[in-house]
């Protein structure tokens, strides 16, 4: 007789209805039944408004379900106090836009999270923090106000900071958005070396969730997609999958939208 | 349908979530006693909001003490610093305005009238126990409130509240308990700088004014005016002004949910309901005083 180990999934949502963030008793996506395995890649794709930042807010449990209940590294969310800092300290979040705090400069933005969870010496949190930042290219602007920054180098020292902590599933809100074509294509190439286990971080593999508004930067074999409609969430599978789709809201996010530069 | 039976339904809901929003977006009331009622809600509902804020806060002081010092020591000397001694020399020049003002044409009075023996404890009241600690909270909500409500409603508006707690960050520890001791810290040296320094320039300016009363018998009727529960309550009451200006001001920029447009109109309520914060609690140590 053979023996089954089930991996229990990174996230899980059951009947999940999503509140607005600026309003959480208002729905604006309905009955998500979801579920993310260990190391996978997704891409969650809607049009603005569609509701997937606060899908991904809800996932990094930063809101709770107006209904149902969503699970991340089998805790509940709704639970996810100062006594599960362990698991959400295991999700790394990058918002649309990057969300740095602007009193502080690139350098300490990355370094706050070490300095404020982990009980490590000032040269320790330095080491860690200048190594990071030398892996995503961002040592000339380590000293630099996140204002005085281009929207690109924002987004990717927002990125150095969710990645500090080393966590094991990486929530991205929109990441390509603003972005020019060459910090596009690194970026990209970067979350795949992610996913496929990073060698900085210890080659282990991470969960990326993405969500987006233009599903084409993201064609790959390799990556799970889902799409986000009309309040109704719906898992879409492969690239081949979703290019066969006859929805009329999964063409609208495969087609080139007039005058868009890739 | 009356306007009471209008606002009943969205009552319940604007209690649960101590949001005065909820209640402020009903249509507005069309008789005097719907705008009472009204306007006692509102009332009702932020004091709700601001005490459950004030424990929340407290709360987390006393938690979480030992958490991340590294990080917030810093903070809370900062805030000590921008709410005590970068308004060092605007206090100082007050000081002397308030001593040229009124402490010297009291000094100047009395002696005039042969009453000096009351100087002691006219000064000892005006001075140490309403003007000086409600001068220096009014000026600090107005120097230093205003930029938390500022700050704090920017920052929740461009989403760094939730980054913070993305990161694990408590957002009342990391933001609001340096704030909040900073003030209260700040608001008590200001207080004392700014009695000492009217005092003095007071007695200067009635020395100018040929007063006659020696140095020595003016501080010697002060310092015999004065007994330990002032120094006391004057401690008390300067910490808890610059406690609850804190909390206040905090509450209205960070715990509402705001869009950016929205913080200036929050800014104007922060200092208005500041205001009415410090003169209740003026009110109420005025109380114990006469009990004492």
């Amino acid at each position: 007789m053979s023996e089954t180990t089930s991996i229990p999934p990174v996230i899980e949502m059951c009947g999940v209805d999503v509140g607005a963030l600026r309003d959480q008793t208002l729905t604006v996506v309905a009955n998500v039944n979801w579920s993310v395995a260990p190391g996978e890649f997704w891409v969650v794709a809607g049009q603005q408004q569609s509701g997937k930042s606060d899908l991904l807010m809800l996932a990094a449990g930063l809101m709770t379900p107006v209904r149902g209940s969503c699970r991340v590294f089998g805790c509940d969310t709704k639970n996810f106090g100062e006594a599960q800092i362990a698991e959400r300290l295991r999700v790394g979040f990058v918002f649309a836009g990057g969300q740095l705090f602007n009193p502080l400069t690139v350098a300490e933005n990355v370094a706050l999270p070490l300095r404020y969870r982990k009980n490590l010496s000032a040269a320790a949190v330095a080491c860690e923090v200048d190594a990071l930042l030398e892996r995503l290219e961002l040592t000339p602007f380590a000293d630099a106000m996140p204002a005085n920054l281009s929207a690109n180098w924002r987004q990717r020292a927002a990125l150095a900071r969710a990645l500090i902590l080393q966590p094991e599933l990486l929530l991205l809100d929109n990441p390509l958005g603003g972005l020019g074509g060459r910090h596009r294509q690194w970026l990209r190439n970067f979350l795949d070396q992610l996913g496929r286990g990073h060698e900085f971080f210890g080659s282990r593999p991470l969960t990326i969730v993405v969500s987006t508004d233009d599903l084409r930067p993201w064609r790959d074999a390799r990556k799970k997609f889902a799409v986000l409609h009309e309040k109704n969430f719906s898992v879409a599978g492969s690239w081949d999958e979703l290019a066969a789709d006859q929805n009329h809201a999964v063409k609208e996010l495969l087609d080139e939208p007039s005058g868009a530069i890739i | 349908m009356c306007y009471a039976a209008t606002v009943r339904g969205i009552l319940a809901k604007s209690f649960e979530l101590a949001n005065t929003q909820i209640l402020r977006s009903a249509a507005r009331p069309k008789s005097y006693t719907d705008l009472l009622g009204r306007k006692l809600f509102l009332l009702l509902l932020t004091a709700q909001g601001l005490s459950a804020f004030a424990l929340i806060t407290l709360g987390v002081i006393l938690k979480k003490s030992g958490v991340a010092r590294d990080v917030i020591r810093p903070r809370v000397r900062q805030e000590i610093s921008r709410a005590g001694v970068a308004l060092l020399p605007m206090f100082l020049f007050l000081a002397l305005a308030l001593g040229f003002l009124v402490v010297g044409q009291t000094v100047s009075a009395l002696a005039k009238v042969g009453a000096t023996n009351y100087l002691g404890t006219t000064m000892v009241i005006v001075i140490v126990r309403e003007l000086g600690p409600l001068l220096a909270a009014v000026l600090v909500l107005a120097r230093v409130g205003t930029a938390n409500v500022i700050e704090l409603g920017t920052a929740r508006a461009l989403g760094e509240v939730e980054a913070l707690e993305a990161l694990g960050i408590d957002p009342v520890h990391y933001l609001i308990v340096p704030r909040v001791i900073g003030m209260a810290l700040g608001t008590f040296a200001l207080t004392i700088y700014l009695i000492l320094g009217a005092l003095g320039s007071g007695y200067l300016f009635a020395f100018l004014q040929d007063a006659a009363l020696t140095p020595g018998d003016y501080f010697k009727q002060i310092a015999e005016a004065l007994n330990w529960l002032d120094f006391a309550l004057l401690a008390l009451k300067t910490l808890a002004f610059g406690f609850f200006i804190a909390i206040v001001t905090c509450y209205h920029g960070l715990a509402q949910p705001l869009q950016l447009e929205d913080v200036s109109k929050v800014a104007v309520r922060a200092v208005t309901q500041g205001i009415v914060v410090g003169v209740l609690i003026d009110a109420g140590f005025i109380v114990l005083y006469l009990v004492t």
